[in-house]
This record gives C-alpha cells, structure tokens and sequence, in this order.
C-alpha cells in the first residue's frame, strides 16, 4: 500500500467538508457567540476580586490576598483562554449521528471502506476552520474592553497550548463518539449528552479555575478528563504557573491526555464494533 | 369595557385540549423524564456548587448574603424550568413551520396564531424545575428573614409572573424573526447561554456588565428583582418599572408578530 491514497482521501473530505461548513457561516459566528459563558464567569470573578471583601474576611486559599492568588488581568487572560480551548475542542458528532443512524444515512457510509467517523472528525475540523475568524473577533473584542489583560504568550507556551487544545478536542471527540455510538442501541442517545454535559460545564474549568476547588474536589476531578477538555488548555495558553502548589503540572498534564486518549481509542473501537453488528439500519 | 367571557373560556378549552394531547405523547417517553430530571438535578447541584466557591473564599456575590443569592438561583431555576416546559418545545417550531409552510395551516386555524405558536404544546420534563425554583426561593428566603410575610411574597409572585413575561417576549420575538432569516435557532441558543448569567444577583457584575444586564438584555428584571422583592429589599419604582417592562414586552411582542406576518409568503411562493 502506498502512502498517498490515505492523503488524497483526507484532502477530498476537507474540501467537501470546509465547502459546506463555508456555507453555514452565518449560523456558526451564533454558535461561536453562543459560547459567552467564560466571559460572563470573568464579570463574577473580577467583580469579586476587584470587591476586596475576600482579603477582608480572610480567604481560605490566598491567606487575605488576591483571591485565589490571582490579579483581574490573570483572571481575565484565563477565562479568554478558557473561551478558546472551548471554541476549538467544542464536539458534536453526538447529534450529527444520531440525525444520520435515523434518517438511514448511516448505512451508504458504513459500505465505504473509510470509518464513518473520519468523515465527521473531517467536519469537526472544517468547522473550527470557518469559526477561527469569528472566535478571533470576540477574543479581540475582548481585549479591546480590557486591554491591561492582553499580554503575548511565550512561544513555547503558544505551541503548548495549541497542541494541548488539539488534544483535548480530540479526547472529547472519543468521549463523544462513545456516546453516539450508543446510538446502535437507543434511538435517542443525545439525551444522555445532556448529563455528559453536566459535569463537563461545573468541572471543566469552564466556571471556575482550578484553583477555586478544595483540594479533594481538585483531586477528584482531576481523575476524570473534564478539567483537560478546557482547564489544562487554558491554564497552558494564559501562561499561568505550572507544577507545585498549581492544579496542573505542564508534563504531568500532557502524559494524563495521552493517557485518556490511549484509553478511549481502543474503547470506542470495540464499543463501535460490537455496535455494527448490532444495527440492523434503520429507514431502509 | 366588560370583558368579552366567551372568547376567554374557549381559550382556556382549547389550551386543556392541547395540553392533554401533549401530557399523552409525552408519556410514552418516560426514560427521556427520567434524563431531564437527573441533568435537572445536576445542573443545580452544579450551581450550588459554583456558588459555594465564591462563598469558601468569603466572598459575598454584589453584597448578598448565601441564603439570598440561593433567592436568586430559585428564580433562575423556574426560568429554566418555564423555559424547557413552555418556551422551548413551543417556539423552537416556528423554524420549522417557516421552513416547512406549515405555518400556513396555523394561520388558517379559527384561532390567534400566537397563542397558537406560544401554548399549542406543553412538556411535562422540565415541571419539577419550575416547582424546585419556588421550594428554593421560599426556603432561602425563610432562612434569610425568619418569617415570610405575605406582602413581599404576593409582590414576589407577581414579579415573577412579569418576569416570566418578558422572557417569553424575549424568545418570541427573537423566534419570530424565522420569518426573515429561516435559520435563527442558533440566535436563541445565543439568547440562552447570555440569560445564564441570571443566576446571579446583577450586583455582583463589574460596572459596565451591570449596566448590560440591566438595559439591553432584562436579566435583573428576570431574577434580581424578583428575589429583591421577596427579600422585602424592593424599592416601589424598581416593582413598577419591572411591571412596566413586562406590559410593554408583550405589546411589542404581538405588533412584532403581526409586522413579520405581513413578510411572510409561505414556503412554496
């Protein structure tokens, strides 16, 4: 077998995917509007921070400092952060599929001799594409209202944070697709979603930085892969301390998103597997 | 004017019909209940949670006190609740009958057409938020004062009704537009994820949000002002500017309907 074939097929699904992706620019800068909630977070934490009245009674964490140890400005540079990792690791292959296995669409895909789920990972890909534009315009927006905030991240740190960003895109895509793939069974798996996404908003970081929890809660979610889906990206792009008294180390991070990845990829393929044999095609 | 009794009735009439055919369909889904009121449960639990990290670092959210934020978080809970029992399972069709020219057939009906569109289904999932919201507001506010005397709580109610009134506008309105743009349901998705920050009291926003929240987007009118009121914190002009609000987004509302219907030309012409 030779190398290109793999290649030319990744680049036929791109442009068909980015094309109709194209199409839908309107309704995907909503989507990306839609993910304020880092923001609206930022207004509570500054406001407290700014308030003062945690150094006044004596904080549990900081000791009558910062809360939590952190300045407005880091505040605010995490939970921008925290909006991006979520812009590029959103998933929702869940309801992409579950449209796809009961309108009977399922079935040409499966005769393909390409796993169904490349092609939606192609999507995945193509939307993030169409939506950069949109989700550099909110974070500038941002920055423009609180510019003390805006610092350049170091390059290595940049790297990082993409490629941890990366990661957990990919991560939530497996989490996700073990879900849909439910979809064998249930006719309606994306109600299930909707309890994934439960701990996925309050543990994630998404709320909240890390260093708000106590530290058993902090201990605790760091066994599940919630706070690397957006808690570890975001805290890797603001550039905030690493290792010690911090919730992530950058190494320690890193090896945990591999560990998961290594763990959920053979569990969806047999989860998938056992799913196919399953089906019995729905609509045809 | 005395007021017409017979359309009144035939409404309510109609209103049990339609809601008895829904309560039968969604019968027939019980595990999907049993989902919603498991996410119901930790979606709360989540709040609480969140708020009880502000609260371990001796913050009190815009100056309010735990009891009274849990005021503002019972609020924002039967929001939600009316959200997913009325709003949601209501206006999220009028894409699809736009798409679909179904709405032909709705226009045709012997009947107004928003009430039609507004109350034709009811989903029974999202009652148990809506009854929690109250229970929480009612304990909260106990534990807050001591006592609930009955004035604050008959002001609370009827300020909870306005604000139940202007989120229903808010929605209509920004589903009415369909008629325009067809695809506008990420729009209200925009419209949810922004009314979240109504777990909040509005104070605890910095300046320039407070402001927002306030003016452009109603969300103090939605869940700070309510609880205010049964906190017995509500000054008379706040009351009647809410009620002001809520009578004027509902006017809106209908002269919005009856301006997007003179641009609808069906789906097929």
């Amino acid at each position: 077998m030779s190398f290109l074939p793999p290649l030319r097929v990744a680049r036929t699904l791109w442009t068909v995917q980015f094309a109709y992706m194209a199409e839908y620019r309107a309704e995907i800068a909503l989507w990306a509007l839609s993910g304020v909630l880092p923001f609206i977070m930022f207004g509570l934490w500054s406001a407290a921070a700014a308030d003062g009245s945690a150094a006044a009674h004596g904080s549990v964490a900081g000791g009558g400092g910062p809360l939590l140890g952190l300045s407005a400005a880091e505040f605010a540079r995490y939970f921008v952060c925290a909006f991006v990792a979520r812009q590029f690791s959103v998933v929702w292959v869940v309801w992409q599929f579950e449209e796809d296995a009961l309108e009977g669409r399922l079935s040409p895909y499966l005769l393909q001799p390409l796993h169904p789920l490349w092609r939606y990972v192609a999507a995945h890909l193509a939307e993030q594409a169409t939506r950069l534009p949109f989700a550099l315009v909110i974070a500038s927006g941002f920055f423009l209202l609180q510019p003390q905030a805006f610092a350049w991240p170091a390059p290595g740190r940049l790297l990082l944070g993409v490629l941890s960003v990366g990661l957990a895109f990919a991560i939530h895509f497996l989490l996700q697709s073990l879900i849909a793939t439910l979809c064998f069974w249930s006719e309606r798996a994306s109600a299930l979603e909707r309890l994934f996404y439960v701990p996925y908003v309050f543990l994630s970081g998404l709320v909240a930085p890390l260093q708000a929890f106590p530290p058993e809660l902090q201990r605790l979610s760091l066994h599940t892969p919630f706070p690397y889906l957006i808690g570890f990206p975001a805290q890797v792009l603001a550039g905030m301390p690493m290792g010690g008294e911090a919730p992530f180390s950058l190494a320690g991070g890193l090896a945990a998103m591999v560990l998961w990845l290594l763990l959920l990829v053979p569990a969806l393929l047999l989860l998938w597997r056992a799913g196919v044999r399953r089906y019995s095609a729905m609509g045809a | 004017m005395a007021m017409p009794v017979a359309p009144v009735l035939r409404y309510l009439r109609t209103l049990r019909r339609f809601w008895g055919t829904a309560l039968a369909t969604q019968l027939e889904y019980q595990l999907n209940a049993l989902i919603e009121l498991l996410a119901m449960a930790g979606n709360l639990a989540g709040s609480l949670l969140l708020l009880w990290l502000f609260h371990r670092q001796g913050v009190a959210l815009g100056g309010w006190s735990w009891n009274a934020v849990l005021v503002v978080l019972g609020a924002y809970t039967f929001l939600d609740g009316l959200t997913s029992t009325l709003l949601r399972p209501n206006l999220s069709r009028i894409v699809n009958h736009v798409q679909e020219g179904t709405l032909d057939f709705v226009l045709l009906k012997p009947i107004d057409s928003q009430f039609w569109l507004s109350l034709r289904t009811i989903s029974p999932a999202g009652l148990p938020e809506m009854g929690l919201g109250v229970v929480l507001m009612l304990w909260a506010a106990r534990r807050e004062l001591g006592a609930l005397p009955p004035a604050p709580l008959l002001a609370a109610a009827v300020l909870l009704l306005a604000a139940a009134v202007i989120l229903y506008a808010l929605w209509f309105v920004l589903a009415a537009t369909s008629i325009w743009f067809v695809k506008t349901w990420n729009a209200t998705e925009v419209l949810r994820a922004a009314l979240t920050a109504g777990r909040y009291p509005v104070s605890a926003y910095p300046a320039g949000l407070r402001l927002l929240f306030t003016l452009v987007l109603p969300v103090a009118f939605l869940t700070t002002v309510p609880a205010e009121a049964l906190l017995g914190r509500l000054t008379p002009l706040t009351a009647l500017t809410s009620l002001l609000l809520a009578c004027g987004a509902l006017v809106i509302s209908r002269a919005f309907w009856a301006f997007a219907l003179r641009f609808y030309t069906s789906a097929s012409s």
